[in-house]
């Protein structure tokens, strides 16, 4: 050991180290200063902060767009802090907690009324009073938290469906399946002509939830899914049991190895036409260029039980939350307003047209047709739902359901003891 | 900075000195008060450090881990439900019983193969090969990247239908081994990539203790018609023994804390579940578990406790004797 005993070293001499000690004492206390930063100081009347989760490069060229037009139109600058998506989803609860920026982008559902109930973010029904206008009866719901007061302006939103190419639709003659025994006869078709049915990844941890949604919600209705995502369902019980019998049923249909997978790769396997479908948010078409964009086209879960049809849509709708003590509560207010209008909704979407605006009064015209059928099938949908993650409990969401999941795609024999780990998850989560 | 005013203070007492009282006052009066100051920052500093960012997270860890809490809101916030969470932990948390199980494997495996594998390497180098040097940096390499890294290395090697192994082994076309997908293998397949990086390390560490062996003994060894074989383990081996303690202490840390790697790879999920993943998971994110996270942060700490007191015992007991 003495080997390894302290000599005499030229740059490690008293005066140099307690400079790196002075050094590493000043790097140690800067977190602790900030910390104690004073709340929500320092803004200027005239600036409205604004927290952007839009990290890759379109949207983010298209949401400063916006709002360099409502710094336009309003007088009022904008500062523009954005975070990576994914970072940005995971630091919320401390971003919140500290110094939030006046106006942060956030999705409506639970996920939002979480962080409401909290108290952390702030009320924004007198916004809502003058915006209602704008928006249907279904978008308040999802931006109202228990308490009846709204915490969000929905911004845009993308519905979930049964995406696919018409051209090789076409030249095999395959047609939309209405029913579940018609989808399962169009896989068998599909994989006798040499096509993988359902392309399927969930390498992301997220897809496979938009799967067990789908067959949920068709399988048992809407309330159902209301309710098991609020806990007060079983995991273990019947009804579950279903879903995932048959999601079995269908799972020789699917891409295999979709655990190794991401979305953008399964996505490219019915770009290629190797693929003959893909349950997805309409953000699949982003994988799609040019002619290959015009040849996709999507339709709604096919229907499994008849009593539920096809009533219910996934369409998770992105918007925008208030601090709770915005530096410039005018100004945020007013860029929420502006957020709000159809005009700042069609302009950001001109990057991303996968997308549809939530403003009821936004002109269609320039719709793409992808653009102009999803907004058909939300508006024909009884009941919207967002997605797994945004309408349970988060710790539910990110933990329990995700490894659930992926252990039943891993093991789907092993589906006793699967359901049995993710009930018992939800009743310590739920009871907490 | 009133970081460096106040450690000033504890300076006359935390001055260590073995020998009596009187010697020590002396002593002390005999530092001039510029060397009091300075002996007082350089412990008073990592000292106070050392309990604001160890101790004083490992003791609130032990704490937070008897609460149900979100993160959210102040102390009054928190809910205390005693030993709730371990109950919950060992019986009905499903991540829980395999994450423990790969950290004992990844423990194992660290502690046999990159061991053995960096001796012997050492052992080889020490024989004064021809570019040896160039061996001992290519080898060594490996451990000035990080884990995380490594593990994007790697996973460009093990990729399926494009990565070098798979085409190596002429698998890639046909029936390509998913080995980062398949949660049968792809603990190993990570182990592998984990024992690369630590064998340089290892091997390094031993090299550095061969070249301390007095040739004499070797010598002495060789008079007395040992052979090679013998004179290792009968003379280097037992020499070595310093080293192989530190290599033990390294191994048994690295093994522990092992996270990076299998993070960058699949977020620790589908089969390369470790405790330390499922800590990071339950603590940070959209709205944490703090509690959760804790009590299995603690249950962590008592297995890494566990090796430290061990490792103490025997060092002390060795003292003792000696």
């Amino acid at each position: 050991m003495t080997r390894f005993s302290a000599s005499p070293h030229p740059l490690l001499g008293r005066r140099a180290l307690l400079k790196a000690i002075v050094a590493g004492a000043g790097v140690a206390a800067v977190p602790g200063l900030a910390a104690c930063g004073s709340d929500g100081g320092g803004a200027a009347t005239d600036a409205v902060s604004f927290g952007n989760n839009q990290s890759d490069q379109v949207p983010k060229d298209a949401i400063t767009a916006v709002l360099k037009a409502f710094e336009g139109e309003s007088g009022l600058k904008v500062a523009i802090n954005t975070k990576q998506h994914e970072q940005y989803q995971e630091q919320i609860n401390n971003y919140l907690q500290g110094k939030p920026d006046d106006v942060l982008s956030w999705f409506a559902g639970y996920r939002m009324r979480f962080f409401a109930e909290k108290g952390l973010t702030g009320d924004l029904s007198e916004v809502w009073s003058k915006v209602s206008g704008g928006y249907e009866p279904a978008l308040k719901e999802a931006s109202t938290a228990s308490d009846g007061k709204q915490y969000l302006i929905p911004f845009v939103q993308y519905p979930w469906g049964v995406f696919y190419r018409k051209s090789v639709w076409r030249q095999r003659g395959y047609e939309q399946p209405k029913t579940l025994d018609e989808l399962v006869a169009l896989s068998t078709r599909m994989q006798a002509d040499g096509l993988v049915p359902i392309a399927f990844a969930q390498k992301q941890g997220w897809p496979g939830m938009g799967t067990f949604d789908q067959l949920n919600f068709r399988i048992n209705g809407y309330r159902f899914h209301v309710d098991l995502m609020a806990g007060k369902e079983d995991w273990q019980g019947p009804k579950v049991r279903e879903v995932f019998d048959t999601w079995k049923r269908l799972l020789p249909f699917h891409q295999e190895n979709a655990l190794g997978r991401e979305w953008q790769e399964a996505a490219q396997a019915l770009q290629q036409g190797k693929a003959g479908m893909y349950l997805l948010g309409s953000f699949v078409a982003q994988q799609f260029k040019g002619p290959d964009l015009d040849d996709l086209d999507f339709f709604p879960y096919p229907e499994i039980n008849p009593e539920h049809g096809q009533d219910t849509v996934e369409a998770p709708i992105d918007g925008f939350m208030m601090s709770r003590k915005p530096g410039n509560p005018e100004g945020a207010r007013k860029l929420l307003e502006y957020l709000s209008t159809p005009a700042a909704q069609l302009a950001y979407l001109k990057a991303d047209p996968s997308q549809i605006p939530t403003s009821s009064k936004a002109d269609t015209s320039g719709y793409t047709p992808l653009q102009k059928k999803s907004a058909q099938v939300i508006k024909d949908a009884a009941h919207v739902t967002q997605f797994l993650d945004r309408d349970t409990d988060p710790r539910f969401a990110s933990d329990a359901a995700t490894n659930g999941l992926n252990a039943f795609l891993q093991n789907p024999d092993d589906l006793d003891s699967i359901l049995k780990g993710m009930a018992d998850q939800a009743k310590t989560i739920f009871s907490e | 900075m009133t970081a460096l005013e106040s450690p000033a203070k504890p300076a006359g007492t935390s001055a260590p000195s073995p020998t009596s009282r009187r010697g020590r006052r002396r002593r002390a009066t005999a530092l001039a008060p510029r060397d009091k100051l300075v002996l007082g920052l350089m412990l008073g500093v990592p000292s106070l450090l050392h309990l604001a960012l160890v101790w004083v997270p490992a003791l609130g860890s032990v704490g937070l881990s008897f609460s149900s809490w979100d993160g959210i809101g102040g102390f009054a916030d928190i809910e205390w439900v005693g030993f709730r969470n371990y109950v919950d932990i060992f019986t009905r948390y499903p991540r829980f019983w395999p994450a423990l199980q790969h950290n004992l494997i990844w423990l194992l495996f660290l502690l046999v193969v990159p061991t053995v594998a960096g001796l012997l390497l050492a052992v080889l180098l020490d024989r004064q090969l021809r570019f040896g040097r160039i061996y001992q940096s290519a080898l060594y390499l490996p451990m000035v990247l990080s884990l995380a890294l490594v593990g994007f290395i790697w996973q460009l090697i093990y990729q399926p239908e494009h990565g070098l192994l798979n085409n190596v082994l002429g698998t890639a076309s046909t029936d390509p081994v998913n080995w980062l997908g398949d949660p049968d293998i792809n603990l190993y397949a990570v182990l592998v990539a984990a024992g690369w990086r630590h064998t340089g390390y290892v091997m390094l560490l031993y090299l550095a203790g061969l070249k301390s062996v007095d040739p004499a003994l070797k010598e002495a060894a060789a008079l007395d018609g040992a052979n090679a074989w013998q004179t290792f383990f009968r003379v280097t081996f037992p020499v070595l023994r310093p080293v192989n303690v530190v290599v033990l202490v390294v191994t048994v840390i690295e093994g522990l804390r092992a996270f990076d790697i299998v993070y960058v790879i699949n977020k620790g999920r589908n089969g390369l579940e470790l405790l330390s993943v499922l800590v990071t998971d339950n603590i940070i994110g959209e709205s944490s578990r703090i509690g959760w996270g804790s009590a299995l942060a603690v249950v962590l700490l008592l297995i890494s406790l566990g090796f430290i007191v061990t490792y103490l015992f025997q060092v002390f007991r060795e003292e003792e004797r000696t």
